[in-house]
């Protein structure tokens, strides 16, 4: 065991080499790829259980958009969604793995931010979801909007970036409220059952979550329409391998093209002989996109036949949970996800 | 006036544990004292003040236990049907703040006992468990210990690498960043104390060395530096510094870098148990030892250590009480051993709130193994000190 392990060090070591001086006729000219292949799996860094983002579930199988990402991305490169490594990190070890090469992608609801982005080394391919404080009130309040929230009271964990979000929305609104500060979730989720505050803040998918778990007490509560901050979390990978950053990015992008060209998982092989050339290209069929980012020509057909395009993924893990698609849908929903062309 | 005299003796007995045994070598009064009445009357109804105390606290004890008899048994939900999209806990939920909800345990029971291994694969993690258990409970015994308890160690716990990893004999590869719940609880605290007790005997000995200063000092440095951080800065530092070192594409797996850090976390404080009990020992037995013309080793094998570790297993295994316990610090760093994996098994939005449920399953599970060792511990101490007062 240890010696193939040491092989394996070396060969990667002689590897890492080769790439950097420059031999890169039988490689794909990223190390990552290379790596990848090499071992046929694909090391992809989660959190260790943060519903619908990436969650074991009762037989340990880790479910979520997070987790469909890496399906995506080893289905994309391998061709087989299945050749993933789960690596749970927390948020102190995350940035860590991804630098230290632990793992090849980190997804696991990291916020975009030019702090990160600059100073770790590491950056972000995509958003694939964009989250936001919000606020929960009980539906008897007849509260419609956030500016309705003048004068009441609002659960709120101390110390968090939503504390923050809410006082600086509130102060720019002209609006009054009185913070409740509970330090646990679940106390917090108590109180505001029990009436102790009008309105509930954190992050929205956190919030519709929480509603969710009401079962059929959850038409008695409602989320606000309004998302106070920007919180877009997206895959993070390594600077300097642009190959496998393209490969990531694009992987997304291809599942989003999907969902807009009405590909599915299911009926993608009915457009086997389709004349239209995006989905022609989306498929392999032309173009030759795979090779431009050395990787197979099937890559996008792998990535969406066995995973999904970017709607199911969405509908299997955030959609039963109660949160609403929102600013997450399609450009032409009007939503944010905007994917450029795949051409 | 009989009355008295039990009052004055009692607080012996009851700090003792055993008041209701009789025939203890302490003169006791005559008949009208003994028997599970008179203990009630001396121990519970003494005093008016104890009297009362007794009261009080038997009645919050009666409500506390029927209230909780009420929520474990009488109003709990056992099972839930099965809906659409998993699991349908509606009936937990309207049972919310009167019964427990068990369904939760029904539903995530091998999640949390064996984390993601590989769901058609668990008999395997089901039967390190068995392994474990044997192997202390043959530990424990006696009779077993000598040399080749030792080969049952080395065989029983190579077995369990196979069953874990698999990849041989027919088995599944089952990598480590998939293992999980109760077995990796048992390898982190086994393999843990299994390295780290002769880590602590050498370096006990180290450092009392007088014949090699440098070495003396690396041990006191060792014991210093490690009892000087938490476990958790240890385990930060395995984590999250030390990849940070090596050269890119090398990497060394997360759970041997816990593992080593714990190795090393508990090597110093059971070098400090051991080093107790080298102090112990009377200095006659050294010099008896040299006058035999016994060597170094020699000495320190058949001599010393018998003696100086017979004297220090109450607190060797207290520490080890510790570090099963310590164990569950590896979630900072996100291994599922048994705690975290009944935190993640809670995660999941529909069962998230019946955390009570699985902390309390959780509870019992490292109480079994706590108070298991804890009662062996004090079976040895008894046994120990019948042997010297013979």
């Amino acid at each position: 065991m240890k010696a193939f392990k040491a092989v394996g060090a070396i060969a990667l070591a002689a590897g890492l080499v080769a790439g950097a001086a420059g031999a890169q006729a039988q490689g794909t000219g990223s190390a990552t790829i290379d790596a990848i292949k090499a071992r046929g799996l694909l090391v992809c860094g989660v959190s260790t259980g943060v519903a619908g983002f990436s969650l074991a579930d009762s037989q340990g199988v880790i479910k979520g958009i997070d987790a469909d990402g890496c399906r995506t991305v080893a289905a994309a490169i391998l061709g087989d969604a299945t050749k993933v490594r789960f690596v749970p990190t927390t948020t102190i070890n995350r940035f860590t793995a991804l630098q230290s090469g632990e793992i090849d992608v980190l997804i696991r609801e990291t916020t975009w931010t030019l702090g990160r982005e600059a100073s770790l080394g590491l950056e972000f391919a995509g958003v694939n979801y964009y989250d936001g404080t919000g606020f929960l009130v009980k539906t008897a309040a007849n509260v419609k909007s956030a500016k309705d929230l003048d004068g009441a009271t609002v659960c709120v964990q101390p110390g968090t970036s939503t504390e923050l979000a809410i006082s600086d929305y509130f102060r720019n609104n002209k609006l009054k409220f009185t913070p409740v500060n509970i330090q646990d979730q679940n106390e917090i989720q108590g109180a505001f059952l029990s009436g102790r505050c009008d309105a509930y803040s954190t992050d929205s998918s956190a919030l519709a979550g929480f509603r969710f778990q009401q079962g059929a007490k959850a038409t008695d509560l409602v989320l606000l329409p309004e998302i106070i901050s920007k919180e877009p979390l997206g895959p993070m990978v390594r600077k300097g391998d642009d190959k496998f950053f393209d490969v990531v990015k694009w992987t997304q992008y291809a599942t989003l093209t999907a969902e807009e060209d009405g590909v599915t998982s299911k009926n993608i092989d009915t457009f086997a002989s389709t004349t239209n050339p995006e989905i022609r290209r989306l498929m392999g069929l032309e173009g030759d996109m795979g090779k431009a980012l050395g990787i197979d020509n099937k890559w996008a057909y792998n990535a969406i036949k066995q995973v999904g395009n970017f709607g199911e993924i969405w509908d299997r893990n955030i959609t039963v949970m109660g949160v609403p698609r929102g600013i997450n849908n399609l450009w032409n929903k009007g939503g944010l996800q905007y994917a450029p062309p795949i051409r | 006036m009989s009355e008295l005299a039990t009052t004055n003796i009692d607080p012996v007995p009851a700090t003792a544990g055993n008041a209701a045994i009789p025939n203890t070598s302490r003169a006791r009064p005559p008949a009208t004292v003994h028997g599970p009445v008179a203990w009630v009357k001396t121990n519970l109804f003494g005093s008016w003040l104890s009297s009362l105390a007794t009261i009080v606290f038997g009645i919050l004890l009666i409500r506390w236990a029927i209230g909780f008899f009420d929520w474990a048994i009488l109003h709990a939900v056992w099972s839930v049907p099965e809906g659409a999209n998993g699991p349908d806990v509606s009936a937990c939920r309207d049972a919310k703040g009167v019964g427990a909800c068990w369904a939760v345990i029904g539903e995530k029971y091998r999640f949390i006992l064996f984390g993601r291994f590989p769901y058609d694969l668990q008999w395997r993690t089901a039967l390190v468990i068995v392994l474990f258990i044997a192997l202390y409970a043959v530990s424990a015994w006696r009779r077993f210990w000598r040399k080749e308890l030792l080969l049952v160690w080395v065989a029983t716990l190579v077995v369990i690498g196979v069953l874990m990893w698999g990849g041989i004999l027919g088995l599944e590869f089952v990598p480590q960043d998939q293992w999980g719940g109760l077995p990796l609880t048992l390898i982190l605290a086994t393999f843990g104390l299994a390295f780290a007790f002769p880590l602590s005997v050498l370096v006990a000995l180290g450092r009392r060395s007088t014949k090699l200063p440098a070495v003396k000092a690396l041990c006191v440095l060792y014991v210093e530096l490690i009892r000087g951080v938490p476990l958790i800065t240890l385990l930060f530092m395995a984590s999250v510094m030390f990849p940070l070192f090596l050269p890119e594409g090398v990497n060394i797996d997360k759970l041997l870098r816990a593992q080593v850090a714990i190795i090393l976390f508990a090597g110093a404080y059971l070098a400090e148990v051991v080093r107790g009990g080298l102090q112990s020992l009377p200095k006659g037995q050294y010099e008896a030892a040299d006058a035999l013309g016994l060597s170094y080793w020699k000495k320190t094998g058949f001599i010393v250590l018998p003696q100086a570790l017979r004297l220090v297993i109450p607190p060797l295994v207290n520490t080890f009480i510790g570090f099963f316990k310590d164990t569950s610090l590896v979630l900072i760093i996100g291994l599922f051993d048994l705690l975290s994996a009944g935190k993640i098994a809670i995660s999941e939005p529909a069962w998230a709130a019946y955390s009570t449920e699985v902390y309390l399953v959780l509870a019992a599970i490292y109480f079994v193994f706590c108070y298991t060792m804890a009662r062996y511990s004090r079976g040895l101490e008894r046994e120990f000190s019948r042997a010297r007062n013979r």
